[in-house]
């Protein structure tokens, strides 16, 4: 009973001196929340997209406009119904206006339907880089200043025809929109350009055994487009590595990043050469790419160079705070004059300018790239080419580009 | 198989059946489903080394994507027979649902990368993984389970804590990363095997070719399913084992020491998991996420080929493993619901499982 008595006193204390410098913490805090990946297949990938974010706050020192920045963040596996639940979390408990997220293509769809249920607060996307969270449908309140898995792949599918020389390619991808994404990028400009895809492959997000799938590839094509990501990737290339894998592959952005890259084992002989393109490139020679990299390095246990994740969560945080600033980390409106901002926000990233279009994705700058040894024997992706300011509809005019259709397992189709 | 069955089948099942079927000149049942395997076998054989006509390749994408599915199938099987006796081994004597099992298998996976590394030996991976999970096996058993013996609910909830504490404290030490463990060169590369896939235009028959390695796991599984048979039914520990199964109270009356019993097959079971995590993190990869999937699929394996049964795990691992392989291929979208079709149909036609028997 005494003790009893005494924890409630110590409860009644700890109240009464954490209670004033709560109501204290709400006048010059910002909360924001950042939703990422920290459980599941896509962990390593969560992880840095986290170093990114935090390299963006460290460089305002964690203020915007005199307020400190909090951040809460909100765990995902991958699954659009976890990113959903993180982000109810984070808004109707932890009381966010200001949400950084999600990662995966599915969990943006889902966190953009749920961005509707919630008009006061401003989403900004993670890295998740499905076509239609900002291209059919899209909500007011979503923004994305990284671009999506279509744009990512602009100048591949060229360069894979013409300068590489493959006239029929297979695929193999991932089960969910971010992949359907990535391989109607590829193939828009590879099935254009004269090019052949007689076998499409979709597995399971979170597949371990994929040497069934690689015996189910026909053995006439001339390479294999590969689109799969963090632990996924790493199982397929190294199957793919001990049945003795013959023809040549194309990576999907996620597939040749560093969360791939600075894995343990054997991947290297089956990677090396292997051409891809994304949103970053480890050899660019650009200072401002430079100074981003130094920066991300401060961050514990950070990869010898950024990988996508780090990139899109850097950029979509700067874009943040930038807006924040501009309007003083006022956001007691419902954030109205935020988004307004937003939507007008034109700045410079470690990958040259961005600016949003009428829906809110971003037009970007493009990388091609191709997987190489460094100095250090650290696998990096050599910069090929720029592709600069790609735009959603990878430059065709809207209309005609929505008339292509929906990404899906079947479109599109060049068999 | 067949061979050492027929000379006693006449004896024992020709007294039983006759008076069951009325009609005198038929086959018998015994006989009928002896036929029918031959047939299956038959198919099977001409489906692996025959050369396929068109309108087969084209309704199974071709014959290589089969074979290779069938075969990986059952090297899958191997690995999850590996996993799962162990936990079905747990189960049949103490009638503890060990839910941590599958973080031994990680565990496991986790030690065998890094003592093989370390040392650059691979073999001495898999003896750690082995030996040192066999240890937690029984720190876990005389320090957790043996305090709340008799008590089933509350040994699987606390198991099920464990597991959980477990996961984050490897995601603490070895972050969430996927880790491969580097198999030697005497393992690795791909083996041809004596089966044509197709044959070229010129007339040369292409053949097919399959990874080595997933042959030495499939060898491994089966080597050590008849070593786990043979200790069952051939030792004094067996024996006691199987007597604990079957009655826990009289075997502990007949003046045996039980918990020593306990002791050794916890060790066994929590070994086996960790050895399979240093095999199948070789074959796949490690990461964060795959105790939970190992325990899944041993759950499943067990609960189709019945709890507490050696032979049945094996059986449970073959059909998941197809199952799971052949869905891949043919229909990856709606392949994960094939296991639990099987699982389901087996609920409903046998609840105590293939194998297992009703208590």
């Amino acid at each position: 009973m005494r003790i009893h008595r005494r924890t409630l006193l110590a409860l009644a204390l700890a109240t009464g001196l954490t209670a004033p410098s709560l109501a204290l913490a709400a006048d010059d805090t910002i909360k924001i929340g950042l939703l990422a990946t920290f459980e599941g297949p896509f962990t390593v990938l969560g992880e840095d997209g986290e170093r990114g974010a935090k390299t963006a706050l460290d460089e305002v020192s964690g203020m915007v406009a005199g307020k400190k920045i909090e951040i809460v963040k909100g765990s995902s596996d991958a699954s659009p119904d976890s990113a959903v639940r993180a982000a109810r979390k984070l808004v109707e408990q932890d009381g966010v206006k200001v949400l950084v997220g999600p990662l995966s293509g599915d969990e943006g769809l889902a966190v953009k339907d749920y961005a509707k249920t919630q008009p006061t607060v401003t989403f900004i996307n993670g890295t998740s880089a499905a076509q239609d969270t900002t291209l059919r449908n899209p909500a007011e309140n979503f923004f994305r200043f990284s671009t999506d898995g279509a744009q990512w792949m602009a100048g591949l599918g060229t360069y894979a025809f013409n300068d590489k020389g493959y006239k029929r390619v297979a695929t193999v991808a991932e089960d969910y929109s971010f992949p359907y994404t990535q391989v109607f990028g590829f193939m828009a400009e590879f099935c254009k350009a004269g090019g052949k895809v007689p076998s499409k492959s979709w597995v399971p997000i979170g597949n371990k055994d994929f040497s069934s799938v690689i015996a189910a590839i026909p053995d006439d094509v001339d390479a294999i487009y590969v689109a799969l990501g963090g632990a996924d990737a790493v199982n397929f290339l190294t199957q793919y590595q001990q049945g003795g894998g013959a023809a040549p592959l194309i990576g999907g952005s996620i597939t040749v990043d560093q969360t791939v890259l600075t894995s343990k084992g054997k991947l290297r002989d089956v990677l090396v050469g292997t051409p891809s393109a994304g949103p970053t490139a480890d050899t660019n020679d650009a200072p401002s790419w430079k100074t981003f990299v130094e920066a991300y390095k401060k961050q514990p246990g950070a990869f010898p160079s950024p990988s996508l994740f780090a990139h899109g969560y850097y950029v979509n945080m700067k874009a943040t705070l930038l807006g924040l600033e501009q309007v003083g980390g006022d956001v007691a409106d419902g954030g109205a004059k935020l988004r307004d901002a937003l939507s007008k926000l034109s700045f410079d990233t470690p990958t040259g300018k961005v600016s949003l279009d009428k829906n809110r994705n971003a037009i970007a700058d493009i990388y091609l790239t191709e997987v190489t040894e460094g100095p250090d024997g650290n696998l990096l992706n050599k910069l090929v080419k720029v592709v600069s300011q790609v735009n959603q509809t990878l430059g065709i005019p809207e209309d005609e580009f929505t008339k292509l259709g929906a990404v899906s397992r079947d479109n599109p189709s060049c068999p | 198989m067949s061979i050492l069955d027929r000379p006693s089948s006449p004896d024992i099942s020709r007294p039983k059946t006759s008076g069951l079927e009325i009609s005198g000149g038929g086959m018998t049942r015994r006989q009928a489903w002896g036929l029918f395997w031959l047939l299956a076998a038959a198919v099977i054989a001409w489906l692996v080394f025959a050369v396929w006509p068109d309108w087969l390749n084209a309704i199974l994408i071709s014959k290589k994507a089969f074979v290779s599915a069938i075969l990986n199938g059952i090297t899958l099987a191997g690995l999850y027979f590996l996993v799962a006796s162990g936990f079905t081994l747990i189960f049949g004597l103490m009638r503890n649902v060990n839910l941590a099992h599958g973080s031994l298998y990680l565990l496991g996976a986790y030690i065998g990368y890094e003592v093989a590394n370390r040392t650059g030996y691979w073999l001495l991976g898999v003896a750690a993984g082995f030996i040192v999970l066999a240890l937690v096996g029984v720190v876990m058993q005389i320090f957790v389970f043996r305090r709340l013996e008799g008590d089933d609910l509350r040994q699987t909830l606390v198991s099920i804590g464990i597991s959980i504490v477990a996961a984050d404290l490897m995601l603490a030490v070895w972050a969430g990363g996927t880790y491969q463990i580097p198999v030697p060169e005497w393992l690795d590369g791909a083996l041809t095997l004596p089966v044509v896939t197709a044959v070229r235009s010129n007339g040369v028959s292409v053949f097919l070719t399959y990874p080595l390695y997933r042959v030495v796991v499939l060898a491994a599984a089966i080597v050590i399913g008849i070593g786990l048979w043979l200790m069952l039914h051939k030792t004094r520990v067996g024996m006691m084992v199987r007597a604990g199964v079957d009655d826990r109270a009289m075997l502990s009356a007949s003046g045996v020491n039980v918990h020593a019993v306990f002791a050794i097959v916890f060790a066994v079971g929590a070994g086996l998991a960790g050895f399979a995590g240093v095999v199948g993190g070789s074959a796949l990869s490690v990461a964060p996420g795959e105790d939970v999937r190992y325990l899944l699929a041993s759950l499943v394996v067990v609960i189709v080929g019945g709890m507490g049964s050696i032979t049945g795990a094996a059986i449970g691992a073959l059909l998941i493993g197809l199952a799971e392989q052949i869905g891949l291929v043919y229909f990856p979208t709606y392949g994960i619901v094939l296991t639990f079709v099987i699982m389901v149909v087996v609920l409903s036609v046998r609840p105590q499982g293939i194998m297992g028997k009703a208590r």
